[in-house]
């Protein structure tokens, strides 16, 4: 092959290559790492809360002045809302997943266990939450309506029952038949009787380390004189229903201020906002680095094209076909581009240690650097393929002309 | 001289508008990228109050968990007990101290075209004014005095007193909030705080309070605080039994004027805890700290690590635009050898020359530059789209205006050294020949 005569041209301007091969051994590396974290920012929103996203929304509502019994308003407002038109089921909880704020307890098996056994998040809710949630029980039983306690903020939470997830189940009951359990709440009993698991329902907090422990509790609990409510609207209705449920609920008792609602899908939206934001920002570079790398690499074989057109001349004089010309700018590529991905290679890999090192992040997986190989070759052949063919182009006759 | 080589050097940006719109927009994007992340991060990050940052302590005590430290790391909580707080009010060792946490509150406005609204604000002490230094337009805060008599008063931030009072004086009037009147003493002006520094509990760039009030008349309303509230053990049921507990809800901050006064009050704590101690509290060991406002911030990663990964980012991708720039500088300055060659057989010395290429450089850059600030100006638009808390850090100052045109002159004749260099060493005899 004709790469002797190649490298030892190169060899004759290695800065230029030196600067194109550097150019393209730091996109490597800066492709590589901020894919990887695209890839995990992706995977993160892509979990699934385990609840009806679709149709349910959430509010809360504030009492105010004398008089306010936010016990007596959460039980009004309750009945009244779940025989609205449009409402498929509603329910008093403290809580949503994803939307950043909430309770959570440490669950134990042992009365004063120095350690708890499972961090939960802890919904208060009634009977009607795992139809509203849209939660799918897979042993045990729901709530019955005698079950649920009336207690103040600031009780002691000791409840006699609990359903929790399966992500809680397992890692305290990692035997299974979790149903029928007891499991500590305080340092001491009483305890609480597992009656039923759900499949899934994720904690408030999106960077929880357990983020599908959850637990939900039995109890009308209003935090002072506010208090929350989660709904699920027959499909297609959910919007319409909000409005509805504003009025209706501002009417009934107007000593209070209904808060803003908010649709789970929005709720969802938020949660991930920063995830997103950063897999935007990582993508639009990527495609901004990738775009200065191609053009830079146009100019420069564009500059070699222009400086060589006699030398081009002389060798298609001297019987090379457009092809060999064409191969000759392709191959003078191919092996800057390579030598370049081998420094990048070892630099993606050195990004990793660090972003590992100072942020605690993953390991780049070995495959992205052979992916970003074949793409980095392809763009360089690419790149340069437009210079190549006009450097073909160029007539055997220039090597007759004089400058 | 000068502004001749800048006229050559305009002249030369027409001649090839390929190779230029190149150049330019390889310096424009590469600085964009790096001043957009620069300017969220430095913002996120900067000093809120420099005059006296250096004065102003978080105080943080061990009060948790003997078995389970708060952070695994082994830091204290962020956040103070209110039987701590109080203990620490009432001893006011400090030059100025201030506790403080978050209440949500309906207010029920007079006018009766202003619906009822809930509201955020601050609970705190006289100090805290004198301390982080809000600008008031109408009053004052409240004194010591009114601390001690849990007086019904109330200081407004500029957009309560708009919505409440269409923006006029309201010192004298009063607000009713959930059912109890508040007598206004002051209204604040403009106060805007990139990072709510002194309370990061909800993340720094939560919603700014709406009012402030005193610390004592809060309590007396038993009602919890909006912020964060953690327990390591559950306190016994009621009020009362609440504000006894080891429960965390308050944030305590201590002005001390001088590095004596820091001492003397990291010693006063110390023994403070050891008195608690021997009450069967703090079973940790003694781990108390006075972070001041800078060492707080970084410690509660005010700056989170998503916009340092970005910084960083930006930076690389620059120096990948500058590494391109270099090369396409070499290719335009070598197709000009025969220009070179011409001059320096009429006399111009390397130096001359030298001097031509390197500010035919700068104002490649300079042009960069002033693309680099446009697309910085839409970059940071778009940072205000993805993130929508960071409207006060994303946006452009005059500082960080010239930055970006100095950052994008001074990365474009760095990489014109080089390529100047070359075209400097063109011996014209070589050049001249036919």
């Amino acid at each position: 092959m004709e790469f002797r005569p190649i490298l030892s041209a190169l060899m004759r301007s290695k800065v230029a290559m030196i600067l194109i091969g550097l150019q393209v051994a730091l996109t490597l590396a800066i492709v590589c790492n901020a894919l990887f974290i695209i890839g995990q920012r992706l995977d993160h929103m892509a979990r699934p809360s385990g609840v009806d996203e679709q149709n349910t929304f959430w509010f809360g509502s504030n009492g105010f002045g004398q008089g306010y019994n936010a016990k007596v308003v959460q039980q009004s407002d309750v009945a009244l809302l779940r025989q609205l038109p449009g409402v498929a089921d509603a329910a008093p909880t403290n809580s949503v997943p994803m939307s950043d704020g909430g309770w959570s307890t440490g669950l134990m098996l042992q009365p004063h266990q120095k350690k708890s056994t499972a961090d939960s998040a802890i919904y208060l809710v009634d009977d009607h939450a795992i139809s509203t949630f849209g939660l799918k029980l897979v042993a045990g039983r729901n709530f019955k309506p005698e079950e649920i306690k009336s207690l103040d903020f600031g009780d002691r939470l000791l409840p006699q029952v609990a359903i929790i997830t399966k992500a809680v189940a397992d890692k305290m009951f990692p035997d299974g038949n979790a149903v029928g359990k007891q499991v500590y709440f305080d340092l001491d009993p009483p305890t609480t009787t597992i009656i039923g698991v759900v499949e899934r329902m994720q904690q408030p907090w999106m960077s929880s380390e357990t983020v599908e422990n959850s637990t939900l509790v039995p109890a009308f609990m209003p935090y002072g004189n506010s208090t929350r409510y989660l709904i699920r609207a027959d499909p297609g209705k959910r919007d319409e229903l909000m409005k509805l449920v504003e009025q209706k609920l501002t009417e009934a008792n107007p000593s209070r201020i209904i808060g803003k609602m908010h649709s789970i899908a929005d709720v969802r939206n938020d949660a991930y906002a920063e995830d997103r934001a950063m897999a935007i920002i990582l993508g639009v570079v990527i495609f901004c680095l990738l775009t200065i790398t191609a053009l830079g690499i146009v100019g420069m074989a564009s500059f070699w094209v222009a400086q060589r057109t006699r030398q081009i001349g002389t060798r298609r004089a001297l019987g090379a076909t457009k092809f060999d010309i064409l191969r000759y700018f392709q191959t003078e590529n191919f092996i800057i581009t390579t030598l370049g991905l081998i420094g990048g290679g070892i630099l993606a890999y050195a990004f990793s240690l660090y972003l590992m090192s100072a942020y605690q992040a993953p390991r780049l997986p070995w495959y992205y650097v052979p992916v970003g190989f074949v793409c980095l070759w392809l763009l360089g052949q690419l790149a340069v393929l437009g210079p190549a063919l006009r450097a073909s182009r160029v007539p055997p006759a220039v090597a007759t002309r004089s400058v | 001289m000068f502004s001749y080589y800048i006229q050559l050097g305009l002249r030369s940006l027409r001649r090839n508008p390929v190779l230029t719109a190149l150049m330019v927009l390889g310096i424009g994007l590469g600085i964009a990228a790096s001043m957009t992340t620069l300017t969220v991060m430095h913002l996120m990050g900067s000093d809120p109050i420099p005059w006296k940052s250096d004065k102003l302590h978080a105080v943080q005590l061990d009060n948790w968990d003997v078995n389970n430290p708060y952070y695994d790391d082994g830091r204290p909580p962020d956040q103070v007990t209110y039987r701590d707080a109080q203990a620490l009010m009432a001893a006011g060792k400090a030059d100025k101290q201030a506790a403080m946490w978050k209440i949500a509150l309906p207010i029920q406005p007079e006018n009766p075209e202003v619906k009822p609204f809930n509201s955020l604000g601050r609970v705190t002490y006289s100090d805290f004014f004198s301390m982080f230094e809000p600008p008031f337009a109408y009053g004052g805060p409240w004194d010591h005095k009114q601390d001690a008599e849990h007086a019904r008063v109330i200081v407004l931030t500029k957009d309560t007193n708009e919505k409440l009072f269409g923006g006029q004086n309201s010192v004298g009037k009063s607000v009713r909030m959930n059912g109890v009147d508040y007598t206004v003493l002051g209204v604040l002006g403009n106060w805007k705080l990139r990072a709510r520094y002194y309370d990061l509990t909800n993340g720094a760039f939560a919603d700014p309070e709406e009012f402030f009030m005193p610390f004592t008349t809060a309590i007396d309303l038993k009602q919890r605080g909006s912020g964060n509230n953690s327990c390591w053990k559950s306190p016994a049921d009621g009020w009362d039994a609440y504000l006894d507990s080891d429960c965390i809800w308050m944030q305590m901050w201590v002005q001390l004027d001088s590095p004596e006064r820091l001492a003397e009050y990291k010693s006063f704590l110390d023994n403070y805890v050891n008195e608690q101690k021997k009450l069967g509290r703090f079973p940790r060991p003694l781990n108390n700290r006075l972070l001041d406002v800078n060492a707080w911030m970084k410690d509660q990663r005010v700056v989170s690590r998503d916009v340092e990964v970005q910084t960083g980012l930006g930076f690389a991708f620059l120096a990948v635009c500058l590494v391109n720039t270099i090369g396409l500088l070499l290719a335009k300055f070598t197709r000009k050898a025969g220009e070179v060659g011409l001059r320096r057989a009429l006399g111009a010395s390397r130096r001359e020359v030298f001097m031509q290429f390197l500010v035919e450089s700068g104002v490649v850059g300079l042009s960069g530059g002033l693309v680099g600030l446009l697309l910085t100006g839409l970059g940071l638009l778009a940072v205000r789209a993805l993130y929508s808390s960071y409207k006060s850090v994303a946006t452009l100052d005059l500082s960080m205006v010239l930055t970006t045109i100095a950052l994008a002159v001074i990365s474009a004749v760095l990489a014109g050294l080089y390529p100047t260099w070359r075209a400097c060493r063109v011996q014209p005899a070589a050049q001249l020949k036919v």
